[in-house]
């Protein structure tokens, strides 16, 4: 058995540890290093806890904790790069969902506690385990605020864990993808934020854990109307602040136990969050809260009529100008990873970097579902990671590149963004694909992107259009490039 | 429905309206093809080719403007031709409208609908159908090739065994489609190429082709060009006298001059005036583009060839198209296909002939008895061309200005941030016991870490950074591990729950990280 002493030393090597987890991401080498940090970080901290002092039922958590890890390998095994986004919306909600019942398990201790007190039965004989120790030690004040965090924990919890399964479904395509609200809208959001604090109030004024279950049914479906709420390609920073509402319920349940390693990682991990969703929403240029409350706002005036006409292109064509071409740029969209066309993308690169041709990638940062995610299809597919750019480094070069290929986007190359002020994504940064001398766009119809507007990219001179599932028209495509 | 191409009645005229390649695409659309026997053979197309691509060949001209639907030919039609034109029939070719109203007001007497291959507005969408351009664009080719036939000497510069070569300097006035053409032209033949046009916005297209562009000492607002259909437009006096001021400099020193310059609905301008030909050296040719319209030197005579006094020829043919009569019946038939194929959006062999476009609007100059020409301006501004602003460059100083403002703006909200978390932090102080303190600041100094840590992230890893922190989000067991011994079964079975849902959050958060990072290979 551990000293507190130790725990206490252990829990300072995995703070240490996460931080350098996460900081080694700063670039591909150090990660895979990096990751190894977290892992090891994270077994000092389990096995310190676990045989520390005031922990019980060592059989169950050891059955417990072999359950849970057998089932999380045999998921991460078998998981899809491109259901990534599903996966981590998923792990999202069992963060909330833990931070839940620990939440209501810590009040029925503080009630089971100070009946004990109330009863006069002595400390050394009442077998309280480390949490049910610090709730003996506690005075008036001290109750109070515990249960301010109980509440949060609670109410943070439950909101990530309804909206992660919102999200979850949504990404697998298993609930319609479009926002939707019931009737009465964000008002019964509001409502049921309001309902939340007036229960807060009366829980830390004595009332009992009715209110707790309570809250935490309101909060279940301010989450679930929260993220009902929003369209499938802001899923990108739904889940980005759901990752930060996991550290943030994770950090709430740590003040609730006075544990400073769950305090940390909770902050590290809300964070994180918190900034990958203001990288999204300026990649985006909406403000976050616009992009919360769901949809586009309406547009401010008429916006500028498309003129021209798209015209179609065979694979023929589109070989032929490969062929030629010296310099392609390749941007990927969520149209890519439905698709499934990475593979067919990388034999392609493959075969034009074989001819001597400079390929490369250009990522907007909200391509896709998940931050990230073309990175990591490309990289499943075996694509070089130091020939894939992000929009900033490679935006100035299109006027330079003799094809630029969009297979699957349309919002984050719509030049709509820079020349219309009217339009609804008026500024927004987006990849200037059409300075490239030609422009390839592999789409399955004529429809419009998610945000609905026209895209003139589709009807300018040097653009056509190569119509047809992507890794279809790709596969056609393959053969004829020699 | 059928469509039908004559024999070209012009004298001279060797070009035609239908290849078997058009012909062929045209039956795709739906049409049943016929043609005049031997109306392809002066481009070099026989009956038998067109027999070949499934056409019709028809003995006589009568038959086939009887049977015919929709007639597509080059020339403007003559007098027989209108007479038999009839009722519900479609007669596509040239026109010029503007000129024959006639001719216009007799076709249009005979219900027949006319399309004006020359009314075609000047629009992106419509350049696959610009028949003038594919003209022009033969002309001015063909105009260098006859300017080297008739001037004796190279085109490019040489130096060999038997003494130097220089170069010969050619003059392109007018950058228009035939001027842009001739310019390459002129330049792949290894000439050096000046070349004028009254729109300087032109000058980068013409530099773009291997050709100075002569700038004049003129200070003036020209009129954009895009303001009239991307066509020159009338200059004010002083800007012509300046024009010529410079054409009279260079005269001398130029070898050929071909002359494009017309200004829609009127007489060609005289830019090369008779004394400028007498400035030039002997055996320069001049090559009249716009002798059709008076030609932009006096001495040009329409459809002939002259050598002046002092030896300069003046070429003045009006044909040059037809001088490359299989080039130019190849884009002229595709361009008449082009038609075909918007005025048959179904497919179906059917023209449509849909007035709301503005296309096949602005073509049709007579439709089921009525004139409809002038058309309305299109919808659309011909070509987009509003200038921005140039960005102005900004001067060390501003530069330095700016920066320093930035940097004052940046400190003021750090302070500002700094100002109003410390007072809220006194605030929790204040109130809150020290043992939550103790807490508060880790908490706090926790956020500060992960802010500055994070922000280092590379952008491609944000996946693999979600999948990370989502693993270590599964830190959460602790506080289920801290419970587990409770003495309540509820929070027994409610942490053991959490424990296993944790643990699933662990490994397979760092499984899923690992297999993730090992997949990203450097090339």
């Amino acid at each position: 058995m551990f000293s507190i002493g130790i725990t206490s030393a252990a829990y300072i090597a995995s703070a240490i540890l996460f931080i350098l987890a996460l900081g080694g991401l700063s670039n591909q080498e150090s990660a895979k290093r990096a990751v190894w940090y977290g892992i090891v970080g994270m077994a000092v901290a389990v096995v310190a806890t676990v045989f520390g002092p005031g922990v019980f039922n060592i059989g169950l958590i050891i059955v417990s904790i072999a359950v849970g890890s057998f089932a999380g390998h045999y998921v991460a095994s078998k998981v899809q790069m491109t259901e990534m986004p599903q996966l981590v919306a998923a792990l999202h909600s069992f963060v909330g969902l833990a931070a839940v019942f620990i939440g209501l398990n810590a009040e029925i201790m503080l009630q089971a506690v100070q009946d004990m007190k109330a009863a006069g039965v002595d400390e050394t004989i009442a077998q309280l385990t480390g949490f049910g120790e610090k709730l003996w030690h506690k005075d008036a004040v001290e109750v109070a605020i515990l249960k301010v965090e109980v509440a949060l924990g609670i109410f943070i919890g439950a909101v990530t864990f309804t909206g992660s399964i919102v999200a979850f479904g949504k990404l697998a395509g298993k609930v319609d993808g479009k926002p939707s609200k019931l009737p009465g809208g964000h008002m019964l959001n509001l409502g049921a934020a309001i309902l939340s604090l007036v229960l807060l109030i009366a829980y830390a004024n004595g009332a009992g854990i009715w209110t707790m279950v309570l809250m935490t049914i309101v909060a279940g479906f301010i989450g679930y109307h929260l993220i009902m709420g929003i369209g499938g390609a802001d899923m990108p920073v739904v889940v980005s602040m759901l990752n930060s509402y996991s550290g943030w319920a994770a950090a709430a349940i740590g003040f609730t136990l006075g544990n400073d390693l769950l305090i940390v990682t909770g902050a590290l991990v809300g964070s994180s969050g918190a900034i990958l969703s203001y990288i999204m929403c300026k990649a985006m240029n909406r403000s976050f809260v616009s992009v919360i409350l769901g949809g586009f706002g309406g547009p401010q005036g008429e916006q500028m009529a498309v003129e021209g006409e798209q015209i179609a292109i065979d694979a023929d064509g589109v070989a032929a100008a490969l062929n030629e071409a010296d310099s392609v740029i390749i941007i990927p969209g969520y149209g890519m990873a439905v698709a499934q066309a990475q593979q067919s993308v990388s034999e392609l690169v493959r075969k034009l970097r074989a001819q001597g041709k400079t390929v490369r990638f250009a990522i907007h940062p909200v391509a896709g579902r998940l931050p990230g995610h073309m990175n990591v299809l490309l990289a499943e597919a075996k694509v070089p990671y130091d020939i894939v750019m992000e929009m900033d480094e490679i935006n100035d070069d299109f006027p330079n590149t003799d094809v630029a290929i969009v297979i699957g986007s349309n919002d984050i190359v719509n030049p709509a963004a820079q020349d219309d002020p009217n339009s609804p994504i008026a500024g927004m940064p987006v990849l200037e694909c059409w300075k490239a001398k030609q422009v390839f766009v592999s789409k399955r119809g004529q429809g419009t992107g998610y945000s609905g507007i026209e895209n003139p990219l589709f009807f300018k001179e040097n653009t056509r259009m190569f119509y047809g599932d992507a890794k279809k028209s790709l596969d056609e495509l393959l053969p004829k490039i020699d | 429905m059928k469509i039908g191409t004559p024999k070209e009645t012009f004298e001279g005229e060797n070009r035609v309206a239908m290849t078997p390649a058009s012909a062929k695409d045209l039956q795709k659309l739906g049409y049943d093809c016929m043609i005049e026997t031997g109306a392809g053979q002066s481009a070099g197309f026989s009956d038998q080719t067109y027999i070949d691509a499934g056409v019709d060949v028809v003995k006589t001209a009568a038959a086939l403007w009887k049977a015919a639907d929709v007639v597509a030919k080059v020339r403007p039609p003559s007098d027989t031709e209108v007479k038999r034109l009839r009722e519900s029939q479609t007669l596509i070719s040239f026109f010029y409208p503007g000129q024959n109203k006639d001719l216009m007001e007799a076709a249009n007497k005979k219900g027949a609908t006319v399309i004006a291959m020359d009314m075609v507005p000047r629009i992106s969408r419509a350049q696959k159908m610009d028949a003038l351009s594919s003209m022009a664009n033969i002309a001015g080719y063909r105009a260098v090739i006859e300017a080297g036939s008739n001037f004796g000497r190279f085109f490019t510069g040489q130096i060999t065994a038997a003494g130097k070569v220089p170069p010969a300097k050619v003059l392109v006035v007018g950058a228009g489609v035939a001027g842009l053409a001739a310019i390459g032209t002129a330049t792949s033949l290894g000439a050096i190429t000046y070349a004028f046009d009254v729109r300087p916005e032109v000058a980068e297209q013409v530099e773009s082709m291997g050709a100075q562009f002569v700038f004049l000492d003129f200070e003036e607002e020209q009129q954009d060009g895009a303001a009239t259909g991307g066509y020159a437009s009338v200059s004010s006096p002083e800007f012509a006298a300046a024009q010529l001021a410079k054409f009279r400099e260079l005269a001398p020193d130029i070898d050929i001059v071909i002359t494009t310059a017309l200004i829609p609905g009127r007489d060609a301008p005289e830019l090369w005036t008779k004394d400028m030909v007498e400035a030039m050296k002997p055996g320069s040719v001049i090559v009249d583009l716009a002798a059709e319209r008076g030609g932009n030197c006096k001495l040009t005579v329409k459809d002939e060839k002259i050598v002046t006094d002092n030896g300069v020829t003046i070429i003045g043919y009006t044909d040059f198209p037809s001088r490359m009569a299989a080039q130019a019946s190849t884009l002229y038939a595709t361009n008449i296909r082009h038609m075909m194929s918007d005025l048959t959006p179904d497919k179906d062999g059917v023209p449509n002939q849909n007035m709301e476009d503005d296309v096949i609007r602005g073509a049709t100059i007579t439709d089921k008895g009525a004139i409809t020409f002038p058309p309305p301006p299109p919808k659309v501004a011909a070509i987009a061309a509003v200038k921005r602003e140039p960005i102005k460059e900004l001067t060390p100083q501003e530069k330095r200005a700016r920066e320093v403002a930035a940097f004052q703006a940046q400190t003021k909200s750090q302070v500002t941030l700094l100002a109003v978390g410390g007072a809220l932090m006194l605030l929790i102080g204040a109130f809150a016991p020290a043992s939550f303190m103790q807490h508060f600041i880790v908490f706090a100094l926790a956020c500060f870490v992960g802010f500055q840590v994070i922000w280092g992230v590379a952008h491609s890893l944000h996946t693999p950074l979600m999948a990370i922190t989502n693993a270590i989000s599964g830190i959460v067991i602790l506080g289920a591990l801290l419970q587990i011994g409770s003495g309540s079964w509820i929070v027994v079975i409610l942490s053991l729950i959490g424990v296993l849902i944790a643990s699933i959050n662990i490994v397979g958060g760092f499984l899923v990280t690992r297999r993730m990072l090992a997949m990203f290979q450097k090339s």
